[in-house]
């Protein structure tokens, strides 16, 4: 099958102020999606996993290495069409669903826009084409009038997966996008993505620090650690046959049925972060 | 508003159910509902003024000058032997309209000049950040007076000059709160959908920092009231006989050492009374925007 997403040699380094040492967020990474799959990002706060989802879709310009999108190079001049190709091609849902809706903007106005930026469509077929997206994330034309205030968590989330559908992308960055919600909505809106997926064929790279929702819902998964791939291969070789230390130690740590915090693990944590 | 009106009866049971007016009294408290009385009686005034004044109050007779308080001249005569109360009254609307051309035009100018600042950041914000600093090193009344000196005296060259040397002002203010709503992740997600940078400033943060410019522009229009009194005061802004508060201030500085305080004193009750009224309102606008904003 072919690859939807093939980054190689990727590097992005952060300066933040002329004391400090450049931060390398990105140290020579490489990855590939396959078309049609899941692919999950999982490390540590800091490892370079968000980095990488911002220089994908477009928030972060890269320092050097080749990103290609469904067979074509990103570049990185700021013409608005390439920038609205890529919108069409990638879009994300972002970790918290407060924060990314606009607070005074009724929900459905805000899936409406996207409509709008993309496709010539009259005022009524958007109409129509905003109650369709919200029926197939489970949400009514009610839920459409309201403001993000007036909803819940999980039903905010679910707009907002409305609205990275609107433009029918090929990909949907999830950048721990159900971290924020507790875990039965979690277990929802992951059946609900996941079912989205299979009916329209789309790839999803999912960021999580979440070790427990990647068994079910990814199928290949790569370890980053201090902006570098640690392991790579498919969610049950990673999860089962852990190769590197580090990805053994996460595991360990993941909270599990049964699971008691043992002592020497934080602080072997700890120590091997420092190293 | 149910919400306050539940107020009132949860604080003060056994009292007869509050009306509408209550519930208003309840939100303004009794400053406040003084104040909107002010504004309203000046406004009213601006509007319909004209046909209600007793005296033509362009015309007198010298032979009436100067007469005190009675039925027929309410607050008395000036040094020309105009009515004064019916020249505060058409007073009224040059002293009202001038302002808001300088509110609105600072609010539209400033709110572009804030808005594209934040919006393409860079090199483009800190050009237009310093081009904001040279206008603030003039001060506001200096500039207006220059202003005037080039394109002659008149109400409207004075307000478009007072309304330049406000810009700054109020752009630093709107700049600061757009650029906070610019690094919110509503607007990286509209920018990522591939909403043009035009509609996302339109649609997404002009209407939350919307609260922000009324408050600063009521807050303007008692500073643009003064001002403009003052420079009619020195005679570049309305021209007499017209009437103008800030004219009868000046009209009324030899009347002043003649004993007759009148004119200066009432026209100066005016402006105090409604820059106060309107300094207040905005004051509690803005309280109310802060509160809101941290509820959220």
């Amino acid at each position: 099958m072919a690859n939807i997403i093939e980054i190689s040699g990727l590097n992005k380094t952060f300066r933040t102020s002329r004391k400090h040492e450049p931060v390398r967020a990105l140290d020579d990474v490489s990855v590939a999606v396959r078309e049609g799959s899941c692919m999950a990002v999982v490390g540590e706060s800091g490892s370079g996993k968000t980095t990488l989802a911002r220089v994908l879709v477009g928030l972060e310009t890269k320092d050097s290495g080749e990103v290609a999108i469904a067979g074509t190079l990103v570049t990185a001049s700021l013409k608005r069409k390439e920038q609205r190709a890529r919108a069409r091609a990638v879009q994300m849902v972002f970790q918290d669903p407060n924060g990314s809706l606009n607070r005074r903007l009724p929900v459905g106005s805000a899936v409406d826009e996207v409509l709008r930026a993309h496709f010539p469509l009259t005022a009524s077929q958007r109409k129509q084409r905003v109650s369709e997206l919200f029926k197939s994330v489970g949400l009514t034309d009610s839920h459409a009038q309201s403001l993000p205030s007036a909803l819940s968590g999980g039903q905010k989330q679910r707009v907002a997966i409305a609205r990275a559908f609107a433009a029918e992308p090929k990909i949907i960055v999830l950048d721990e996008a159900v971290s924020a919600l507790d875990v039965s909505v979690q277990a929802q809106v992951l059946e609900l993505l996941h079912a989205l997926r299979r009916d329209r064929g789309l790839s999803y790279l999912f960021i999580t620090h979440d070790l427990s929702v990647v068994r079910n819902f990814a199928d290949d998964v790569i370890v980053m650690r201090h902006g570098q791939v640690l392991e790579r291969g498919t969610a049950d070789d990673v999860l089962d046959r852990p190769q590197s230390p580090y990805t053994q130690l996460l595991l360990e740590c993941a909270p599990k049925p049964g699971w008691k915090p043992r002592r020497g693990v934080i602080e072997h944590l700890n120590s091997e972060i420092a190293s | 508003m149910a919400a306050s009106e539940t107020a009132v009866l949860a604080t003060a049971p056994g009292t007869p159910a509050p009306g509408r007016l209550a519930s208003v009294r309840h939100r303004l408290g009794w400053i406040g509902m003084v104040c909107t009385g002010i504004v309203a009686v000046v406004v009213l005034a601006a509007l319909v003024g004209q046909f209600l004044v007793p005296y033509d109050p362009t015309v007198g007779s010298v032979v009436q000058r100067h007469l005190g308080s009675s039925a027929e001249h309410l607050l008395g005569t000036d040094q020309a032997g105009r009515d004064i109360f019916s020249r505060l009254i058409a007073g009224a609307r040059t002293s009202l309209v001038g302002p808001l051309i300088v509110v609105v035009a600072t609010a539209v100018a400033g709110s572009m000049l804030a808005l594209t600042a934040v919006w393409f950041g860079g090199r483009m914000d800190a050009f237009l950040g310093r081009v904001l600093d040279v206008l603030f090193a003039f001060p506001s009344l200096l500039l207006a007076i220059l202003g005037v000196a080039i394109f002659g005296p008149g109400l409207v060259t004075a307000s478009i000059a007072l309304a330049v040397a406000y810009i700054p002002y109020s752009a630093r203010v709107i700049r600061s709160v757009a650029l906070r709503e610019r690094n919110l992740p509503y607007v990286k997600a509209a920018e990522l959908q591939g909403i043009n940078g035009f509609t996302i400033t339109l649609r997404h943060i002009l209407p939350n920092v919307w609260t922000q410019i009324l408050t600063g522009s009521t807050i303007n229009f008692g500073y643009a009231i003064v001002d403009l009194a003052a420079l009619s005061f020195l005679g570049l802004g309305i021209q007499p006989p017209a009437a103008d508060w800030g004219l009868m201030i000046s009209n009324g500085q030899e009347s002043l050492q003649q004993g007759f305080p009148e004119q200066s004193l009432y026209a100066g009750l005016c402006i105090v009374a409604t820059v106060a009224a309107m300094a207040y309102l905005g004051e509690r606008l803005g309280g109310r925007a802060a509160a809101g904003r941290s509820k959220q």
